[in-house]
């Protein structure tokens, strides 16, 4: 059964037509055009397709869309001002060599998001542990790894 | 050559921009308008005849356009021994193999389509170990070659025979020998971005492949040959490859599906996308090849080698790719990793009805280093002789020629050894497990390490190990360089930047590179053999001193100097040695001793008899090919290294965990250092996960573990605690110095944590992955008692 949902957008109010069984994922990539959303997996297992919902990163390939109604939802797309000026996460991934392919780097860099915007200083361990669910085939994570902590450190 | 402003400096890629935004377009985002979706039924029996397989409600179905078997299509071979087809006709051979496909106009309509077909199969025995394939009367998976003769065995006619010397002379005469059996097993490339492709006919029947091959050019001829099967024989090709989301050699081949999307795109008049999800990327990639390696080493009294012989069987699966002509590769370690005068490898691959295997970074190195490494390590016991001495007596040399006929020019291969041995505290340690101090409670530390010999200079495996390179300044002073390199995540485009801006004298600002699409770039052999920094940065560097040559000369009339007066800098031609401000490279502006690349360009478009500025280079290095005998120098220039790891194991879970990793590597020079060392970490950690985890399982040849739960790549809390350590040992036949780079990390990683565990616990793991599992299980059989 399809339903009207209202949830904000990095940033926006907006509605979309949802069915029950509808994933987050899809409905962001189909119906707002937000690629930077990655499947990879679709089966959670991979964080490639990870969004930022209240706060909490989540795997939107096993999100049910109709529960983001009421929610806020930022994914890789919400992350740069208008004017093109990057997050500082995004700048640290750029400088620290943290992106090779690419394609696992949105989830990455929500990950790490929604990491820094709870804890400003976390650990090596406390890094590794939010992102231990966004696989990486290229980078080994070392530098992933420098990037968050080096934002971190640019943050505060 | 102008001064090395941008060479050697930690420059962040150029496309890392567009990543980090989520702007980069993978195929799994492209749309092309009108377009259908494809999707590929496979086959539900590892062995079977196709007795009858019905579409009839599949095509019915609303929004189903096509729906093709094998017996609706020309014969298309493919395969490196042309065994292979699109869809597969009147039998299957393994699980992955295509049977039926649909184009609709949903996945979702496509994927309902496949579920209506039904398929009527009458088993075969079947076989899934080369040994059972090799067997009396074992059933044959392909029962005519490709020129339609029948066959006997299950064999290929592929004989991998490399004699070097004479073994059993040698071995008669040896103090000590060692010999050992290891296997390695079927991975998967893991490519974060999934497969995909976009077939796309205009109205001309000329065909656009959206596409995400490391192999453009080569891929433009196999799809010419399927065309021309189709009766499509005036069609031409373009191939625009998207951002790719990973290779790793997974892209080095043309495969089943992207023939599936040409003929579906061609029986319906639309394009069509076929996209692959990650459980089809386990079941329908083809993998690493595995290998059954049975190795002998021998040293005289004082350690130094006096053969190796090597005996190969190789599960070749039910279709040959790449994975076939990995003992090509295979030798190169085989032949002269260490010096030994007298080497013997054969090696046969056998059809099985498994799954297949390709190239995969490092082609058949790692495999054999596994079995070469942890063999040396026998053998230095054997002789009482310490395992990094033993090494280090036996080390490649600079200007030398090894039994395959390799000369090494360049060779860092000593050093590389010495720094992880210090790095490591190996003495330290030596002392500390002398002492007992190394073993606590449940938990062992020990170290090991192994190295490694790799083409660094590209590999000509075809007739020719070329890169064609255009360079265009445009009306503004912009550089524009035309290349056939692939970007697959390596940082390529980033480094031809670099060379390309130095090489002419340009701020690298306003050099940028065009790639991905064969009608606009030059012709490249293929994105492998970690050949793009020294192949088409060689091309770089020979094309930026044409472009300098040009704008000389057109500069000289501007300044009334000679071209030799004159250099450039900054995107700045200037007087060399005009007067100037103390401190200043460049003459002041308003001097008349220089003038903007901009201004120059303009003014040489806009005159009367004007001219523009372009140059071409074909660059082929001197590369030979191997010889009926597998000899000759494979590549000018030859990279090595080193990887040494402590390990700690668990007695009581098998758990390894990694406490220390070195990685040396002889580079020649390096182009970019945090590129550089990204390939370092990310090739050490891919060859941990092979050492210790990763492993497509298959029972019956049915992959059991297609998901990333269940095939365990290594997590950012997995860590390997990675160290680079750079070598550079100025290879005068590479760009700047600089080899190949991007395949080697990988290679040492098992044999060096075999090696490691074995000086941990005194048990020899001799098959990959070293699982918890599987070390308890060597423990146990080594220890029956404890
Ligand atoms: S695509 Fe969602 S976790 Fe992999
Ligand atoms: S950069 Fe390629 S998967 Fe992470």
């Amino acid at each position: 059964m399809k339903r009207m949902i209202e949830f904000e957008l990095n940033g926006q109010q907006v509605t979309a037509e949802v069915d029950g069984g509808d994933l987050l994922l899809s409905v962001l990539r189909d119906q707002f055009d937000l690629y930077g959303v990655k499947e990879s997996c679709g089966a959670g297992e991979c964080g490639a397709c990870t969004v930022i919902i209240d706060g909490r990163a989540v795997t939107s390939c096993l999100y049910p869309a109709m529960e983001a109604e009421g929610r806020s939802v930022t994914t890789i797309e919400g992350l740069a001002q208008p004017d093109g000026t990057l997050h500082p996460i995004q700048e640290s991934f750029i400088e620290k060599g943290a992106v090779q392919c690419g394609f696992c780097t949105p989830g990455n860099v929500l990950s790490a998001k929604a990491l820094l915007d709870k804890n400003p200083d976390p650990s090596e361990q406390e890094i590794r542990t939010a992102i231990a669910g966004n696989l990486c085939r290229c980078t080994g994570y070392h530098q992933i790894v420098e990037a968050i902590s080096h934002a971190a450190g640019r943050k505060s | 050559m102008s001064p090395v402003n941008y060479v050697g400096k930690s420059l962040p890629r150029g496309d890392a921009r567009e990543k980090v935004t989520g702007r980069a377009v993978y195929i799994n985002d492209l749309k092309r308008p009108g377009m259908l979706y494809g999707k590929i039924l496979y086959s539900q029996q590892a062995h079977a005849r196709i007795k009858n397989i019905d579409t009839t409600k599949a095509a019915r179905l609303p929004g189903v356009r096509a729906v093709l078997t094998g017996e609706d299509i020309p014969d298309i071979p493919l395969g490196f021994m042309r065994d292979n087809r699109p869809l597969k006709k009147g039998k299957v051979r393994s699980y992955r193999d295509e049977i039926v496909a649909v184009a609709a106009i949903s996945p979702e309509i496509a994927a309902e389509a496949l579920e209506l077909v039904e398929v009527e199969y009458e088993p075969l025995p079947a076989v899934f170990t080369p040994q059972d394939a090799l067997a009396d009367g074992a059933p044959l998976i392909h029962e005519l070659d490709a020129r339609n003769k029948p066959v006997k065995s299950n064999k290929l006619k592929l004989p991998w025979r490399l004699i070097c010397g004479d073994v059993d002379q040698a071995r008669g005469k040896s103090a000590y020998v060692a010999q050992g059996r290891y296997r390695t097993t079927w991975v998967n490339h893991c490519c974060l971005g999934t497969s995909g492709v976009i077939a796309e006919f205009d109205l001309n029947r000329n065909l656009t492949m959206y596409s995400i091959t490391q192999i453009p050019y080569l891929a433009q001829n196999d799809y010419l040959a399927a065309l021309k099967a189709m009766g499509l024989k005036d069609s031409q090709v373009r191939i625009r490859c998207q951002t790719i989301g990973g290779g790793f050699g997974s892209k080095l081949d043309t495969h089943c599906y992207e023939f599936i999307a040409i003929l579906l795109a061609n029986a319906t008049g639309r394009p069509v996308k076929i996209q692959f999800s990650r459980e089809e990327e386990f079941l329908a990639q083809a993998t690493r090849q595995p290998a059954i390696m049975e190795i002998t080493q021998g040293c005289d009294a004082e350690g130094r080698l006096t053969f190796r012989d090597v005996h190969m069987v190789l599960d070749n699966g039910a279709y040959t790719s790449w994975g076939a002509t990995t003992p090509s590769v295979m030798m190169v370690p085989i032949s002269s990793l260490y010096r030994v005068p007298n080497v013997r490898f054969v090696a046969e691959s056998v059809y099985t009805n498994n799954l297949y295997s390709q190239a995969m970074r490092g082609y058949g190195n790692p495999q054999a280093t596994f079995a070469v490494e942890s063999n040396i390590d026998q053998l230095a016991e054997e002789a009482g002789i310490d395992p990094v001495e033993f090494r280090l007596l036996n080390a490649n040399q600079s200007n030398e020629i090894t039994p395959q006929k390799f000369k090494i020019t360049t060779c860092g291969l000593s050093e590389c050894l010495e720094k992880v041995r210090d790095s490591l505290g190996w003495q330290q340690h030596r002392k500390a497990k002398a002492a007992g101090e190394t073993s606590t409670g449940y938990k062992a530390r020990g170290q090991g390490v192994a190295s490694l010999i790799h083409v660094g200079g590209g590999a000509r495996v075809y007739r020719s190990d070329g890169h064609g390179m255009i360079m265009k300044l445009d009306d503004f002073g912009k550089l524009k360089v035309f290349t056939g390199a692939v970007e697959i995540g390596q940082g390529v485009d980033t480094v031809l930047r670099q060379m390309a801006a130095d090489s002419v004298g340009m701020r690298i600002e306003d050099v940028d590179i065009v790639s991905h699409d064969t009608d606009i770039c030059p012709w490249d052999v293929g994105t492998h053999a970690s050949r793009q920094t020294f192949i088409a940065g060689n091309a770089a560097c020979h094309c930026g001193r044409e472009i300098r040559r040009k704008v000389f000369e057109l500069a000289a009339g501007q300044l009334n100097r000679d071209p030799e007066e004159l250099d450039m800098f900054d995107s700045v031609v200037y007087v060399r040695d005009a007067p100037r401000e103390p401190g200043q490279r460049l003459p002041p502006a308003d001097s008349g001793d220089r003038i903007p690349l901009a201004k120059l360009l303009r003014k040489a478009h806009f005159s009367t008899g004007g001219t523009m500025v372009m140059a071409e280079v074909f660059y082929d290095p001197p590369n030979q090919m191997l010889d009926r005998e597998f000899k000759g120098n494979l590549s000018c220039s030859w990279a090595f290294g080193t990887t040494g790891v402590e390990v700690e194991v668990d007695l009581k879970t098998g758990h390894v965990e990694i406490l220390k990793y070195f990685a040396a590597h002889d580079v020649g020079a390096s182009m970019n250092p945090m590129l550089l060392e990204g390939q370092v970490y990310g090739a050490a950690v891919m060859g941990s996960g092979y050492a210790l985890s990763e492993e497509v399982r298959l029972r019956e040849g049915r992959m059991v573990n297609g998901n990333f739960l269940d095939y365990k790549m290594l997590t950012a809390l997995d860590k390997v605690p990675v160290t680079p350590i750079i070598v550079e040992t100025f290879d005068s036949a590479g760009p700047y110095g600089a080899k190949g780079v991007g395949e080697p990390g990988c290679v040492p990683s098992a044999p060096a944590i075999a090696n490691a565990i074995y000086d941990a616990i005194g048990v020899r793991l001799d098959s990959l992955p070293m699982t918890p599992e599987n070390v308890l299980a060597a423990l146990k059989e080594r220890f029956p008692d404890s």
